[in-house]
């Protein structure tokens, strides 16, 4: 389904777009109270920005350093070519150490390889962890925002689902007790589990370590009770030094939520004793990306959800709308990377406003970059024949005065004298909901001429 | 200093009195300006659709009819933006460069090339400012809400000494209207949403009229405004600076 059918769909219920907007508006208006608060914030996005830029360009360099110093510090490291290929490593992982209970924090990695029911089809338990995880995973949805997985769902929703699938009392959506309820059955979860999964939001070269950032504090509680911790990460994670940081922790917070810095910034280096630690490096279209100099920029995300938040199109459209594990703006310059075809209406769904370039932390020319993906769609993927026409008409029209001011006439004296009813029939997809001016009698063009004339 | 003035395709056809207010304004400020016959588009509608390569006779003839002034003055932020931002899809030349250094929006040139603010106009209502985004974020006709920096507005800034006018304040300042080109019907539904979302914060804030620096975006607006009969008056920023009311 394009976009735009899923966004009218999502639109019928106006009341649930108002809250969703407004829900997600007070996140941006959080985001900027805190950014407004840091004197060198523009300064931050340039380094942030510039940090990433050098790291792409020396991937291959910063690659080897990290797997080196993680390989010293006794952690194992795998290399997935795709998702199929870390699916199978993580699961040989679990195989070899018996693991039929898994816990994991959030990794959106492991929801674009589709990890989850590639380890259950085995048998495997999976258990998201993260709250807003949990209630997706329960409800048997894919996340609809990278920060905020389950945004589009109320308290009250949440409270239903809980009584279905937790065995909760009706509770009219307290989220304090509904909250608790997780927290109990998650504990559950912690203690019985045999192995836990991780995303990874920074990997440093020169230290071989990870950093996993959460609120819920869900990574360390998997991570610090089972006998085994698997990190997945994509190739981008990667920063070359621990000093670096000092930059990206600042940004990212603020940038996602307006907090400073996130609950638990939590930093692996090595296994525990008695433990083991593996790490899964993944590529799955990012060295692709990476070969396209107008689109490489978009591997800098460190998936904030800023553009998310602030997104006009995105917040009364809803994440599910997108069809693509990261949805919003940045969704929109990666997924067509991917799968041309499938993402094509993505790249349209914007006003091309710029919000997202301005908020993003790391300072990635989203808008510009939907601007290109838009002239490859048009070439490289069927177009519907009216939208193909009316542009190599209008293209046409353009280029020639005469025929631009015939064809203005004839527009004018339409607008001018047909009945409402007519212009807005069903084919005028603006008369819809919007009316169009009424045609004036001259043109600019005719009026400048005649003054002149009578000078 | 000779200005050539561009008024965007549909502002010639739908709304001349915002080309009219364009010109009487600058030759109000006693400026030398011509409106080159001729001209048609800046290329934007097919380019934003993804057809770029459709509008490279319409740029050319843009280039071909503006090559000669010193300036080039619109009263669209949007197709400006074009112009400077996107003409790099004609093959480099001095006519192409020079075109695209020296398109200036309206407001951008009354405050940075004339330096005036006071234009001698007179608007006795409370006026709610569109600032679209074209010229906001790719123009920086103003500071944005995003970014860390001082705060200005070009339209702001002229609007202020406009006698007897009130500017409302607007809980989200600068949020897109929705229009976005071929966006308007491509996204029908969230283009609308977005429209209405705007003007109500309009006549939340108390608006009586909303002014931008592009028709584009207020075409949309009253577009919305008509069909549900709300009391807002839709004025583009030359209008208002042009009026004597």
């Amino acid at each position: 389904m394009s976009h735009s059918k899923a966004a009218s769909i999502f639109n019928k219920d106006e009341k649930k777009v108002n809250w969703h907007d407004k829900a997600l508006w007070f996140v941006r208006h959080k985001r900027d109270k805190s950014t407004h608060t840091v004197a060198g914030w523009e300064e931050l996005r340039n380094l942030g920005h510039g940090i990433k830029a050098h790291t792409l360009s020396n991937l291959d360099t910063y690659l080897i350093q990290f797997e080196e110093n993680a390989l010293k510090n006794g952690i194992q490291v795998h290399w997935a070519a795709d998702g199929d290929e870390h699916n199978r490593i993580v699961h040989s992982i679990l195989k070899e150490h018996h693991a039929k209970k898994v816990v994991k924090s959030k990794s959106m990695l492991t929801e674009e390889c589709h990890l989850n029911p590639f380890l259950e089809a085995d048998g495997i338990e999976v258990i998201d962890t993260d709250l807003g995880e949990r209630i997706v995973q329960l409800a048997k949805e894919p996340p609809s925002h990278i920060v905020l997985p389950a945004i589009h769902k109320t308290k009250e929703e949440v409270d239903e689902l809980f009584q279905e699938h937790l065995g909760t009392k009706p509770c009219d959506g307290d989220p304090q007790y509904l909250t608790g309820e997780a927290r109990k059955h998650l504990r559950e979860k912690f203690i019985q589990a045999d192995a836990a999964i991780t995303g990874v939001n920074f990997a440093i070269a020169d230290t071989g370590g990870i950093v996993v950032c959460t609120n819920e504090g869900n990574a360390d509680m998997g991570a610090h009770i089972a006998p085994v911790h698997i990190a997945c990460m994509g190739v981008e994670k990667l920063i070359p030094k621990q000093e670096h940081l000092g930059v990206f922790l600042r940004l990212l917070a603020r940038s996602a939520t307006g907090q400073h810095i996130t609950t638990y910034s939590s930093h692996f280096k090595k296994p525990r004793e008695g433990a083991k630690m593996h790490i899964v490096i993944v590529d799955n279209g990012r060295t692709e990306q990476l070969s396209r100099p107008d689109f490489r920029a978009s591997l800098h995300c460190i998936r904030c959800g800023a553009c998310m938040n602030t997104c006009p199109i995105y917040r009364r459209s809803g994440g599910h709308s997108y069809d693509a594990t990261i949805p919003g703006p940045i969704g929109s310059i990666l997924s067509p990377g991917k799968d041309l075809k499938k993402h094509s209406s993505l790249p349209f769904a914007s006003t091309l406003c710029g919000s997202c370039s301005d908020v993003c932390p790391v300072k990635i020319d989203i808008h510009a970059q939907l601007y290109k993906w838009r002239q490859i769609i048009t070439k490289e993927t069927p177009q519907p024949f009216v939208k193909k026409t009316s542009m190599k008409m209008m293209g046409n029209i353009f280029s020639k005065p005469m025929q631009f001011n015939k064809v203005g006439g004839i527009a004018r004296w339409s607008l001018r004298n047909l009945p409402k009813g007519v212009i807005n029939s069903k084919p005028n997809v603006w008369g819809k909901g919007r009316d169009l001016p009424i045609g004036p009698k001259e043109s600019f063009d005719t009026w400048y001429k005649n003054r002149k004339k009578d000078e | 200093m000779l200005v050539g003035l561009f008024i965007p395709c549909y502002i010639n056809q739908l709304y001349p009195q915002v080309g009219k207010a364009t010109l009487e304004l600058l030759e109000k400020l006693n400026v030398e300006v011509v409106y080159p016959s001729g001209q048609t588009c800046c290329g934007q509608p097919m380019a934003n659709s993804g057809y770029e390569y459709e509008s490279l006779g319409t740029c050319t003839n843009f280039v071909e009819k503006f090559k000669e002034f010193d300036y080039i003055v619109t009263p669209s932020g949007s197709c400006a933006y074009h112009v400077k931002k996107h003409y790099d899809i004609l093959p480099e030349s001095e006519e192409v460069t020079k075109v695209r250094n020296n398109i200036y929006e309206l407001c951008d040139f009354l405050v940075n090339v004339l330096k005036v603010k006071n234009v001698g106009a007179r608007f006795p209502y409370k006026v709610g400012i569109h600032k679209s985004c074209h010229g906001l974020r790719g123009l920086r006709l103003g500071s944005c809400s995003e970014k860390v920096t001082e705060t200005y507005s070009y339209i702001g800034e002229l609007l202020n000494e406009v006698t007897d006018v009130e500017i409302i304040e607007l809980t989200r300042p600068d949020e897109c209207c929705g229009f976005g080109g071929t966006f308007a019907v491509t996204e029908e539904a969230i283009s609308v949403k977005m429209g209405k979302d705007r003007v109500q914060d309009h006549l939340d804030n108390g608006a009586e009229v909303i002014t931008a620096t592009d028709t584009s975006c207020l075409m949309h607006l009253e577009g919305l405004v008509t069909r549900n009969k709300q009391p807002l008056k839709i004025r583009h920023i030359a209008e208002i600076l042009n009026s004597i009311e």
